[in-house]
């Protein structure tokens, strides 16, 4: 058991170190094809009323001309140990995790990412909840009662789900919710939890639902097809020649068996979704990780970029650890192997 | 479900010796192949998705001239159709008549039916051709690791775990928001719908390739490839010749259900802003225009529904297709 959590944490660890890598070669190399020099970099730094011989100065101080294996070197000490920018005109202190400051708005990356994390995370951990509850009931309820009109309905909507837009069905219900009827608040709309948790709930609902709903749909077709494999499994039937009570058969051998693939989904899902619900924050425009990572993307904003993509990556690592730690609770056999 | 057997009338069932009666015809053997095609002509809900599959083809490859009889050149402006004071479309519906099939766009008037016909053209375009990449490289990967094993298998492996991991829509933004204007010698659309084909089909190949790889490794095993190998033949010849052709069926149906995740990918980038330019139509990219104009359902509802009905069929269709394939999956 230690020794798989410690290989788990090593594997953790290198593929943080892999995407690390990868995000700062992709980021390096393609806005060079777009155009970007060295020159043109340090320019958004002291603005375009420089001259060039300044530009030409500030690049060099900030390193733009060194190799890339030095500027990712400089790249990683300013995450873990922090960093020190010199502009000429003084020296601006970066606390670590230093992601470098923003070429818009000079501001630094990091707490501007911390600000954003809960917008994410209350949305993501509300759906989560919704679609985890939903999708695995009706799953199970469906492949018990294979065939039943139950099963079909909610088969032929799960379908549906699956092939709606987020950004479709998230129009539809602001303009038939909030601006038809007026039961929910109009997109944008975004109370802290700390604040008034009543409101919060309130705000969010609507896009936990659509959320949810898109989500809901692929976990019950996975729940109900893992189901009605175990639940035609010999030990299903030693359990029920037990005189186990049939929800118990259900719930405790049927279910649990099925669960694993289902974590495996969602370990990756919940990640992805804290990295940056970026179609459902536009949609709703939500003040979130997703809706900053396509306003840095829109104005070439590389430190920002970097950092909201590494937060994001570093966050479906850390899911599908836990996931990995959770099996061994699930199934058995992880502990043995 | 089993492969149906041509047994004629119910006499069979009561006698089974009746199966005999028969005899003297010469017994076919059946194909995997017209076996999952018997197995899917009687499946109604993927016949019907493939039947709209076909349609939507139908409607992207002859777009022009569909254009050409039912409606007005997409990048048309009608302002004739538009009450000047409000921007909206005159008459109810949104314009919709005999003439403007699905109406038009509020502001300039542009034919809704015509764009939305355009843009299957380049939501299908992408939507196949992407998953040709995906496929092209999920294959190979997928044939490689799983027929060489060993540290191969180990890096490629981790590999598909580093994509996985990925926030690929992020990247995806990323690399699509800095595409330039001319390069390879294309520009302009022509460029950015080969950029996106290449973008999205890079970052959708992991799925693909985990099926072939794991494939591969029990068909490794098989005794053909055994046999193959004691007549000496050589890598090349088994993977092509012995492992590739038994895994057409599986590549098959992933690949149609990589489809319309791939469509959905497009129209996600071109609602963002970073698919296709206006003013050459998209599904998505309509959806984006419609979002400032939210009071006019028609604007918002018919791109959504042609992406809608696009994935659903797509979906069904390789859901029926690999139940026809593999009934055990089910």
């Amino acid at each position: 058991m230690v020794t798989y959590i410690i290989r788990r944490l090593i594997g953790a660890i290198a593929m943080l170190i892999v995407i690390s890598m990868v995000t700062f070669g992709i980021f390096y190399v393609v806005p060079q094809w777009a155009g970007a020099t060295p020159e043109a970099l340090a320019s958004r730094y002291v603005g375009r009323a420089a001259t060039p011989e300044t530009v030409h100065l500030v690049a060099e101080r900030l390193g733009f001309y060194d190799p890339v294996v030095v500027q990712y070197g400089r790249f990683l000490k300013g995450i873990f140990v922090g960093a020190e920018y010199d502009y000429g005109a003084g020296v601006e202190q970066c606390p670590a995790p230093c992601f470098g400051y923003s070429f818009i708005s000079g501001q630094p990356v990091w707490p501007d990412l911390v600000d954003r994390m809960p917008v994410t995370f209350s949305l993501a951990l509300g759906a989560a909840l919704i679609w985890v509850v939903a999708g695995v009931s009706v799953g199970v309820i469906s492949a018990l009662r294979r065939g039943s009109l139950f099963d079909r309905i909610s088969m032929g909507t799960a379908l549906a789900g699956v092939s709606l837009p987020i950004f479709f069905t998230g129009m539809i219900s602001l303009v038939v919710f909030s601006y038809g009827l007026g039961w929910t608040p109009p997109g944008g709309a975004w109370t802290d939890f700390t604040v008034n948790p009543a409101q919060w709930a309130y705000n969010l609902l609507l896009p936990w639902i659509t959320l949810a709903f898109l989500f809901a749909a692929g976990y019950a077709r996975l729940t109900r097809a893992g189901m009605l494999e175990t639940m035609g499994e010999d030990y299903i039937r030693t359990a029920r020649a037990k005189g186990l009570r049939e929800n118990r058969v259900v719930v405790k051998h049927g279910l649990r068996a099925a669960l694993t693939p289902i974590l495996t989904l969602f370990g990756i899902d919940f990640g992805l979704l804290i990295g940056g619900a970026v179609l459902t924050e536009t949609t709703y425009t939500l003040p979130g990780l997703g809706q900053y990572s396509i306003l840095a993307i829109r104005n070439q904003d590389l430190p920002q970029v970097m950092g909201v993509t590494l937060v994001a990556a570093g966050f479906v690592v850390v899911a599908s650890l836990i996931v990995d730690l959770l099996y061994a609770v699930v199934d058995p056999r992880v502990r043995l192997s | 479900m089993t492969a149906p057997l041509d047994v004629s009338g119910s006499a069979a069932e009561a006698r089974p010796e009746s199966v005999l009666a028969g005899a003297g015809k010469a017994i076919q053997g059946r194909s995997l192949t017209r076996i999952a095609w018997m197995r899917l002509r009687r499946d109604k809900v993927a016949l019907g998705g493939g039947i709209v599959v076909v349609l939507l083809i139908l409607v992207a490859v002859f777009s022009s001239p569909i254009i050409a009889v039912l409606g007005h050149p997409p990048l048309e402006f009608h302002q004739d159709q538009i009450d000047q004071s409000t921007l909206l479309p005159k008459g109810v519906f949104g314009g919709m008549s005999g003439e403007y099939l699905l109406g038009v766009e509020p502001v300039n008037g542009r034919d809704i039916f015509s764009r939305i016909v355009a843009g299957a053209w380049v939501s299908l375009l992408i939507g196949f051709l992407a998953t040709l990449v995906s496929v092209a490289i999920g294959t190979t990967l997928g044939v490689i690791a799983g027929y060489f094993g060993g540290w191969v298998d180990q890096l490629i492996g981790r590999l598909m775990d580093v994509f996985l991991a990925f926030p690929l829509l992020i990247f995806a933004i990323a690399l699509a928001g800095v595409i330039p204007d001319k390069a390879f010698g294309l520009e302009g659309n022509g460029l950015r719908i080969a950029m996106l084909i290449f973008i999205i089909g890079f970052f959708s190949w992991p799925s693909i390739g985990r099926i072939v790889r794991g494939q591969t490794l029990s068909l490794r095993e098989r005794e053909f490839v055994d046999a193959a190998k004691s007549l000496g033949a050589r890598h090349g010849y088994i993977l092509f010749r012995e492992v590739l052709p038994n895994l057409l069926a599986p590549i098959l149906v992933y690949a149609t259900l990589l489809i319309p995740t791939n469509i959905l990918f497009e129209a996600a980038l071109s609602f963002l802003g970073v698919g296709i330019n206006p003013p050459t139509p998209t599904w998505g990219g309509m959806l984006s225009e419609a979002v400032r104009f939210y009071t006019l359902p028609h604007f918002v509802l018919f791109p959504g529904l042609a992406i809608f009905i696009t994935v659903l069929a797509f979906n069904l269709f390789g859901d029926g297709l690999r139940d026809a394939f593999d009934p055990r999956a089910h």
